[in-house]
């Protein structure tokens, strides 16, 4: 079982490393790009003998309560058997 | 044993010749183990053995009163006082930093940290020397700029992260980098007198832990790749460079040094370059013990790996320890509360031999002494420049019988061609006169002079409050919290001088060294080095290298700084183009009381300007023919001429200085380097921490030429200011010493106006060429700088 | 009185704190391993600058997990003063005892440089032997000090006068060019709503003594003092 975490800055705030990369990319000749945002990914391997939803509760705990400050940060889970 | 096939091609991969192949087959009597094929190359390669230096290196000073641990451990120690000793060492991480500069620089930091703290010293302070190639350069402008960010940012992401100052350091352009840049790192710690440790396995019977990071597969034949050119397939290297953790290091600084202190620990040394193979084996050879280790006990973060694998591995932020018996248990612990791994994988005999097991059994049985004192050692063959140059000059003698010392007279030719060039190229005001007041400004936005600001900005250089003169000045000052002392501390180079001459060139740049520690009140101790060198396989390189040694000695004696610690950089080529010989030197000096360090700027207002130290025509090799002149380096490297250092006259400025500062007298001081004089000068006039801008107005005479006066780069010159007061007992002190003193101008105003027998030649609002010098650097990084931050 | 400074793994400035304390301050002072819970006996808590755990998720994200922040937290509901530098600062807002977040500076880099703050109140335990409108040239090192909140939380900490330090030039003029990372409002130092928790980007260890660039700091650590001395008169 596999639970995939995603988390972005919130609409809003400011994102300066997106904002590079957005200029970086731009340099090397890519053009039509409205923005960029960066954030983080992670991949947590969870025992099989963990069901699906159970999965995606403690992925989703970990999420709120580590991976992402609220204050800054949205999340979203994936969860894959 | 394992059960590989050693075919030729295979003992070429591991960089080992078929004669050196051969060797290892009749000292083991044997056909080698694939694990001990790994080890003989590592342990046999340029970057561990010396093998080409070696030779040479035995004619540097390494000792004199003060040198406490000399060449051969982890770093050099020398004894400050106090009872305390500093420890401190320069190392090279070029390879590594081309292929992946963000990494390759971080873990070079990362290594040569590690060396400080295995002696029991506490790292207080970091630098470095950068060479890239030009940053303008119309086809490699833009790999460079994004080389220089990507190694800074690797820099500042291990240092500050760590927490260690890093205090100062060089960074120097010129296109022979561009292929090869120059990445060394200097660091420096402080040990109590009786507190230092070592890196030798002794005690039979000891138990041999390994403490920190677990071993994956990287950096496997870092080590051997190290000594190896670069071609296009070194990109196609990259898995092999490591990752560095300075998280994980901080926290192995603090278990080691707690270890240290609990008493439990026999000896310690880092797992660097080869990883457990160096590692264990030096730790016995040191100690001419034997030792035994079984892999299967290893902490490892990857599947399956081979034996040769962890041998071979160059994962970062390890160490082996040799506990004493029985309190295997304590470091374990101490290491436990660090939240990392220690676990005993072997211990120390008296066989003389390493062995290892693994899961199969024994892999590897080897004398340590076929590893260490019978590793091959080269006297390479040499060819002078002279005799492989296009010139032949059959009155100049070769190979060591040069003498530099006698001053030869400066060539007129070289000047008026000089001047007339400098007519014609450059532009001309509306008197026809030659537009100085355009080189300066074109000087101080040249890479090579332009702050380096946006450099040491991203550098924490004051993390444990002792940095007592940041960076910026000639060399920086770190106190020593528990006395009155502090250490002076600079990295020095120069490649355009070791080209043209590199005996010469060696001795220019010690003597630089030491005046950038005078000039900031420090009397220089003794020097670390990192010689980088292109192939060793080439005569007129072996040549270099040997003269470069030899100078370097000349000078180090003149200055009673031996040389106490250091590193060899060979193969820095690619594609056949080699570097500029470049040694670089790490000068440590001693301030007895940190009060009266001294800064470059000028203080107050009606204060007089002197200049110590005599002009001479030196700009056939400077800043000025390249920058304002357009001179290519080949150019200046073949026609021009290297200054003459007349060591006598060196040591006079620089104790007038130092007395001077002593004194209480001086109220600055400053070294001309690059961009000659009138560059020092506006140095001067910028602001600094607390300081604001403050102008000057200085008056030269004499028959030299304006721009030699202004701009030519003669050694031996320091510009100082002191109050009117002060200016009879310096001149005396001057006179004492036969230094030439003679005072040039007056602090004042806010521009800085030089006139030349009479006629004013610069005069420059302060305002705008201390903001043009402050930024130029920074502008011309700004796309590759977002990029690399935004890694 | 006595002063704790709390050690995480990665900390870095610990032995700064430590040194102004008992050097400077000439108060008693302790290390705290992270992994201790017991704070009583202590006056004054600083949560020194460093990286913390690596700073490896965000900067103070890990470390308000160490067993000592829950005791911290207790020890700031009971009213006892917490200082957080740098790091201390990012921690704190990680760990909620303070409002709003510190997110890479604008330009991406790491700085490290003397720079000025305005100070902006004296209402609290650590700026009361200062002077408002007065101008500190303290040192900053940090890549994560961007100081960012949410509308509310700015009208919030307006009102209540708890923005305790902002960026400013030397003449004490709040400019964006005197903003060294981005911080919204050019925040450099909040307290919470009870004014004895503060959190700031600069170093007022790092500035204690004029050898080293600037004693600035010092009104701080001294207003701290002063502070605790009063209590205890009390």
């Amino acid at each position: 079982m596999k639970a995939k975490v995603y988390v972005t800055l919130k609409a809003g705030v400011l994102d300066p490393q997106g904002k590079a990369i957005q200029h970086s990319v731009e340099l090397l000749g890519y053009g039509g790009i409205a923005d960029i945002r960066q954030g983080k990914y992670f991949e947590i391997a969870l025992d099989d003998s963990i069901d699906q939803e159970h999965a995606r509760a403690a992925a989703e705990r970990m999420a709120r309560e580590v991976l992402a400050n609220p204050i800054i940060e949205d999340y979203r889970v994936e969860v894959e058997a | 044993m394992t059960s590989e096939l050693i075919t030729p091609e295979v003992v070429a991969a591991h960089n080992l010749t078929s004669i050196e192949y051969e060797r290892i087959k009749q000292l083991l009597g044997r056909e080698p183990t694939f694990v001990e094929l790994g080890i003989f190359s590592v342990m046999w390669s340029e970057h561990c053995s010396y093998k080409s230096s070696k030779v040479h290196l035995r004619r540097l000073p390494t000792r004199n009163e003060r040198v406490v641990v000399p060449p051969g451990e982890n770093a050099g120690v020398v004894d400050v006082g106090d009872g305390w000793c500093a420890a401190f060492k320069v190392e090279s991480h070029n390879h590594p930093s081309f292929i992946e500069p963000f990494q390759g620089a971080a873990t070079g930091v990362g290594g040569i940290l590690r060396d400080i703290f295995t002696m029991g010293a506490r790292p207080v302070a970091s630098m470095n020397s950068l060479r890239f190639g030009s940053l303008d350069h119309p086809q490699t402008g833009r790999r460079n700029r994004a080389l220089l960010a990507g190694v800074v940012a690797g820099i500042a992401h291990y240092g500050n992260a760590f927490g260690v100052a890093t205090v100062g350091g060089e960074v120097m352009f010129d296109d022979a980098y561009a292929l090869n840049p120059l990445v060394n790192a200097f660091a420096l710690g402080l040990v109590r007198h009786d507190q230092i440790f070592f890196g030798r396995a002794s005690g039979v019977g000891n138990p041999v832990l390994y403490v920190g990071a677990k071993t994956g597969r990287d950096g496997i034949h870092g080590a051997t790749m190290a000594s190896a050119e670069f071609d296009d397939e070194a990109l196609e290297k990259r898995p092999t460079v490591q990752v560095g953790d300075p998280f994980l290091e901080k926290l192995l600084l603090e278990a080691c040094l707690e270890a240290m202190r609990s008493g439990a620990v026999a000896g310690i040394q880092d797992m660097g370059a080869a990883g457990l193979t160096s590692s264990s084996c030096e730790m016995a050879a040191r100690a001419g013990t034997g030792i035994e280790l079984d892999l299967t006990l290893v902490p490892q973060r990857e599947q399956a790996m081979t034996a040769y694998e962890i041998m071979l591995s160059e994962s970062q932020e390890r160490m082996l320890i040799v506990a004493h018996k029985g309190r295997e248990r304590q470091v374990v612990d101490i290491f436990k509360n660090w939240d990392l791994d220690a676990v005993v994988i072997g211990r120390v005999t008296d066989t003389g031999h390493v062995q290892v097991m693994h899961h199969e059994g024994t892999v590897a049985d080897i004398p340590v002494n076929f590893l260490t004192d019978e590793a091959p050692v080269y006297e390479r063959p040499m060819k002078s420049k002279t005799e492989s140059g296009r010139q032949k000059d059959e009155d100049v003698a070769v190979g060591g019988g040069v003498d530099l010392i006698s001053p030869a007279p400066p060539s007129a030719p070289v000047l008026e061609s000089l001047a007339r060039e400098t007519d014609n190229e450059q532009q001309t005001t509306d008197n026809g006169q030659i537009d100085h007041n355009d080189a300066l400004l074109q000087l101080l936005v040249a890479p090579n002079v332009a702050s380096k600001e946006w450099v040491y900005r991203q550098y924490d250089h004051m993390v444990r409050t002792n940095t007592a003169v940041l960076p910026g000045a000639d060399a920086a000052i770190v106190r020593i919290k528990e006395t009155r002392r502090a250490l002076a501390m600079c990295l020095d180079g120069n490649g355009r001088y070791c080209a043209a001459d590199p005996r010469a060139g060696a001795r220019l740049v010690v003597a630089e060294a030491a005046r950038n520690v005078v000039c900031v009140g420090a009397r220089p101790l003794a020097i670390t080095n990192c010689l980088n060198f292109a192939s060793p396989e080439r005569p007129e390189v072996m040549w270099a290298f040997s003269e470069t040694v030899d100078g370097m000695a000349e000078a180090c004696r003149a200055f009673d700084t031996p040389v106490v610690s250091g590193n060899v950089s060979f193969y820095n080529e690619t594609e056949g183009r080699g570097i500029l010989p470049t040694p670089v030197i790490g000068m440590v000096g001693l301030v007895e009381d940190v009060r009266r360090v001294i800064q470059p700027g000028f203080k107050q207002e009606g204060d007089l300007i002197a200049l110590l130290g005599t002009t001479n025509d030196d700009l056939s090799i400077s800043e000025y023919a390249a920058t304002v002149l357009g001179r290519t380096t080949e150019e200046m490297i073949e026609r021009g001429r290297v200054p003459v250092l007349e060591l006598q006259l060196e040591k006079a400025v620089q104790e007038v200085c130092l007395r001077g500062t002593e004194a209480g007298l001086l109220r600055s001081a400053h070294d001309c380097a690059d961009g000659g004089l009138a560059v020092a000068l506006a140095e001067s006039c910028f602001s600094s921490l607390n300081r604001p801008a403050i102008g000057a107005g200085i008056e030269l005479n004499g028959a030299l030429a304006p721009p030699v006066q202004l701009f030519s780069e003669s050694p031996s010159r320091i510009v100082v200011s002191f109050a009117t007061e002060a200016r009879a007992q310096l001149e005396e002190i001057a006179a004492e010493l036969n230094c030439p003193f003679v005072v040039i101008g007056r602090v004042g105003d806010t521009s800085l106006r030089i006139a030349i027998n009479g006629t004013l030649v610069i005069a420059r609002d302060l305002n705008e060429i201390e903001t043009v010098w402050r930024s130029a650097l920074g502008q011309r990084l700004q796309t590759e700088a977002l990029a690399a931050a935004a890694e | 009185m006595k002063f704790g400074v709390i050690v995480f793994p990665g900390s870095n400035c610990d032995h700064d704190a430590y040194h102004v304390i008992s050097k400077h301050v000439g108060q008693p002072v302790s290390f705290i391993w992270h992994k201790e819970t017991d704070l009583s006996g202590y006056d004054a808590i600083i949560i020194p600058g460093g990286f913390s755990y690596g700073d490896y998720l965000r900067a103070g994200a890990l470390a308000r997990f160490s067993p000592v922040m829950s005791s911290v937290r207790e020890f700031a509901a009971r009213g006892g003063f917490v200082l957080g530098i740098c790091n201390g600062f990012q921690i704190l807002c990680e760990a909620g005892l303070l409002p709003g977040a510190l997110i890479r500076n604008r330009n991406l880099h790491f700085v490290c440089a003397h720079i000025n703050v305005l100070v902006e109140t004296t209402d609290t335990p650590f700026t009361n032997e200062l002077t408002r409108g007065a101008v500190l040239r303290l040192p900053i090192a940090h890549a994560e000090g961007n100081y960012t909140c949410d509308d509310a939380t700015l009208a919030e900490l307006q009102r209540e006068d708890r923005i305790v330090f902002r960026y400013c030039d030397d003449a004490g003029h709040i400019t964006d060019k005197a903003n060294p990372n981005g911080a919204r409002d050019s925040i450099a130092g909040i307290c919470n709503r009870a004014r004895n928790v503060i959190g700031l980007m600069p170093h007022p260890e790092r500035a204690c003594e004029d050898l080293l660039g600037s004693s600035d700091g010092r009104g701080i650590f001294h207003s701290l003092t002063a502070t605790l001395v009063h209590a205890q008169e009390r």
